[in-house]
C-alpha cells in the first residue's frame, strides 16, 4: 500500500515538474525566433504575430509588405517601417480588406491578390507609401475552389503580369481524392486552371477572355519568379499526393513520401509540364505516366515530350515562395542563384513530415549550377519528427531589400525575419 | 500529512475504476478502427489527429468529431467539398473524399468509435446499425 502512495505522489512530481520545463522552453524561443543560417549571415526578427503572413515584397525605402491570409485588425496587407535602422518594425499599419497570398512591386504599382482577383495601387517606392484611392482591379473571376486557390504573382519588363492558377484537385480523377478513382482524359481542369495565365499589368477588369494561357500542365505553384538575368519565367510545382495511400502496390510508404518530385521549371510560352498524367519519379530519375492514367512506374508514354524540370527536390516539401537573388551584399555565389521557402510536408506520414526550411540553389546563365543545400532552418522548432500542425513557422514568403538583404515570411504565427551578411 | 495520501488514493482508485468501465466491444471496435484509421485517414489527419493548418482539420476535441453523431456519419459517407469547417476562424480548404463506395458500415462504425476515443477524445461509440441507418437515409 504505501508503495502505491509513493508511486502516485512520485507520478504527480514528475508531471508538475515537466510541465514547468516546457514552459520555459517555449517562453525562450518565442522571444528570439532563431533560425539557423550558413556562417557570416545573421537575422533578426522584424516581427511577429501578424497571423497568416504569406508573400511579401520590400519597396525602394526599405518598407514591407506583407499579404495576410487571415485579416489582421480587418486588413489584409500590412506596411511595416523600420524608424531607427535596427531592423525591427516601428510603425505597423495596414489597408485592402481582402486576404490572399501574391504581392509585388513593379514600376511604381504594388499588385496584390486576393484567391480570384488581382489588385494595384500607385506606390510612391522612395518614400514606401501606396496611395489606397488609386486602387484598380486588374484581373477578376479566376477560379477558386477551396483546393490550391492562392493566386501568387510576377511581372517581366514588358508589361506582362504571371498568376498561378491551381488546380483545384490532386490528379484530376473522376472523384477527386477517392481512392479507385481513375483520371479524367482530357482532364477538363486544364482550361481554366493548373497553369500560368499571363495578362496585361495595366489594364483593368480582365479575366480569362483578356488573358492569355501562358503555361499549363502545372497542378499547383505558389513559388514563381521572372528571372531578368535571361527574361524568363521560373515556377516551382507542388506536386500530387497520396501515391503510397493509393497505390500500396506500386510505392512503399517511403517511397510514397519521396514521390513525387517538387519540381523547378523553366518555362516558355506554351510549356505543357505533364501534369494530371505525368509526375517525375525520384527513384527512377524520370517523368513517368501517372497510375490514374495506366502507369505502372515504367511507362513513359506521352509523358516524353513534356516540359523537363531543371531541379527536382524530395516529396511533398511544398515550395512557397522562389526568389532571384540580385543583390550586392551576399557572397558572389549567390548572385543570381535562386532562394526558395520550403512551407514544409503533411503527406509524408506515417513517415516523418520534412521541408521546414529556405534552400539556396546556385545557378549560372540562367540554369542551375551545382546541387541545393538548406540555406535557413530550424524554423519548425522540432528536435525530432513532428505533426506538420505542431510545428512553430512555416516559410511562406522570400523578398530583397533594397540593401541586398534576403527577408522570410512565416504563415503560421506571422513572423518575419530579415536576414544579412556580415557585420 | 494523512490525509493528502487518502485524497490521493481515492483520486487514484477512482480513476484506475472510471477508466476500467468502458462499453462492451470498445477494446475490439478501437483495435479494428485503428487500422482503418492508419489506411485511409491518418494521411490527411495525421497520425495524433492535429491534421494541417488551413487544409485539413484536426480530430482534437471539436464539436465536428464529438458532437451530433449523424451529422459525422454523414461527412464520412458523402465527403465535403472543403472550406465548410471552421475552427476558431480558421478555414480548412482541402476537400474530404467520400467514402460510402470505400468503406463498410462495420468500418465506418469502428473508425468513427477510435476518432471519438483517441487523441484526448471520449465519446459514445458509434454502431453499426447507426452507420446503415445514415447510409439508407442518404439513397
Amino acid at each position: 500500500m504505501k508503495k502505491m502512495v509513493i508511486l502516485v505522489l512520485l507520478v504527480w512530481m514528475a508531471a508538475v515538474s515537466f510541465g514547468n520545463d516546457t514552459t520555459k522552453v517555449a517562453k525562450a524561443s518565442t522571444d528570439d525566433a532563431p533560425i539557423t543560417l550558413p556562417q557570416g549571415f545573421k537575422s533578426v526578427v522584424v516581427t511577429s504575430g501578424l497571423g497568416k503572413a504569406r508573400h511579401l515584397v520590400v519597396a525602394a525605402s526599405g518598407d514591407i509588405f506583407v499579404k495576410l491570409e487571415k485579416l489582421k485588425d480587418g486588413k489584409g496587407i500590412i506596411r511595416l517601417h523600420d524608424a531607427n535602422g535596427d531592423g525591427k518594425a516601428d510603425n505597423i499599419s495596414g489597408f485592402g480588406n481582402y486576404v490572399g497570398t501574391g504581392i509585388t512591386i513593379k514600376n511604381g504599382f504594388l499588385y496584390a491578390s486576393s484567391d480570384k482577383e488581382v489588385y494595384r495601387y500607385a506606390i510612391n517606392e522612395k518614400e514606401g507609401k501606396v496611395d489606397t484611392a488609386t486602387v484598380q482591379k486588374i484581373i477578376t473571376g479566376l477560379v477558386s475552389k477551396n483546393q490550391h486557390e492562392t493566386k501568387s504573382l510576377a511581372l517581366d519588363n514588358e508589361g506582362n503580369i504571371y498568376v498561378n492558377i491551381g488546380a483545384p484537385s490532386n490528379c484530376c480523377q473522376v472523384q477527386d481524392r477517392v481512392k479507385g478513382s481513375p483520371g479524367q482524359d482530357p482532364c477538363p481542369i486544364l482550361e481554366t486552371a493548373g497553369g500560368i495565365w499571363q495578362f496585361k499589368a495595366d489594364k483593368t477588369n480582365q479575366s480569362y477572355a483578356e488573358g492569355a494561357r501562358y503555361a499549363t500542365g502545372l497542378r499547383n505553384v505558389v513559388g514563381l519568379d521572372w528571372n531578368t538575368e535571361v527574361n524568363e519565367l521560373y515556377v516551382m510545382q507542388h506536386g500530387r499526393d497520396m501515391l503510397f495511400q493509393f497505390y500500396p502496390d506500386l510505392f512503399s510508404q517511403k517511397e510514397g513520401a519521396e514521390n513525387p518530385a517538387e519540381e523547378m521549371f523553366r518555362l516558355k510560352k506554351g510549356s505543357d509540364c505533364g501534369w494530371p498524367y505525368c509526375y517525375y519519379d525520384n527513384d527512377k530519375q524520370q517523368k513517368l505516366l501517372n497510375p490514374e492514367y495506366g502507369g505502372d512506374r515504367k511507362k513513359v508514354d506521352r509523358c516524353a515530350d513534356k516540359e523537363k524540370s531543371i531541379v527536382q527536390f524530395p516529396g511533398h516539401l511544398a515550395p512557397n515562395a522562389m526568389l532571384f537573388y540580385t543583390g550586392k551584399q551576399f557572397p558572389e555565389k549567390y548572385k543570381n542563384g535562386a532562394f526558395i521557402a520550403f512551407h514544409g510536408s503533411w503527406n509524408r506520414a506515417p513517415e516523418p513530415q520534412a521541408g521546414f526550411f529556405v534552400v539556396f540553389v546556385p545557378f549560372k546563365n540562367g540554369m542551375p549550377a551545382g546541387k541545393w543545400e538548406i540555406f535557413a532552418d530550424g524554423f519548425s522548432g522540432l528536435q525530432t519528427a513532428g505533426s506538420t500542425g505542431k510545428v512553430k513557422y512555416r516559410p511562406c514568403g522570400l523578398a530583397q531589400g533594397p540593401d541586398g538583404s534576403l527577408y522570410i515570411s512565416d504563415d503560421n504565427n506571422g513572423t518575419i525575419w530579415k536576414v544579412s551578411y556580415g557585420k | 500529512m494523512k490525509k493528502v495520501i487518502v485524497i490521493a488514493l481515492v483520486f487514484f482508485i477512482a480513476t484506475a475504476f472510471i477508466t476500467q468501465q468502458q462499453p462492451a466491444g470498445l477494446k475490439a471496435a478501437m483495435a479494428r478502427g485503428k487500422k482503418v484509421y492508419d489506411a485511409t485517414c491518418l494521411a490527411c489527419h495525421q497520425p495524433d489527429g492535429s491534421g494541417v493548418p488551413n487544409m485539413n482539420p484536426p480530430l482534437i476535441k471539436t464539436k465536428w468529431v464529438l458532437g451530433d453523431k449523424k451529422q459525422l456519419t454523414k461527412i464520412v459517407l458523402k465527403g465535403m467539398q472543403g472550406g465548410e469547417i471552421e475552427i476558431d476562424g480558421d478555414k480548412f480548404h482541402n476537400p474530404m473524399p467520400p467514402q460510402e463506395s470505400t468503406l463498410t458500415d462495420q468500418e465506418i462504425a469502428d473508425v468513427l468509435t477510435f476518432v471519438r476515443n483517441s487523441f484526448g477524445n471520449k465519446a459514445s461509440m458509434v454502431t453499426v446499425a447507426e452507420v446503415k441507418a445514415m447510409r439508407a437515409k442518404l439513397k
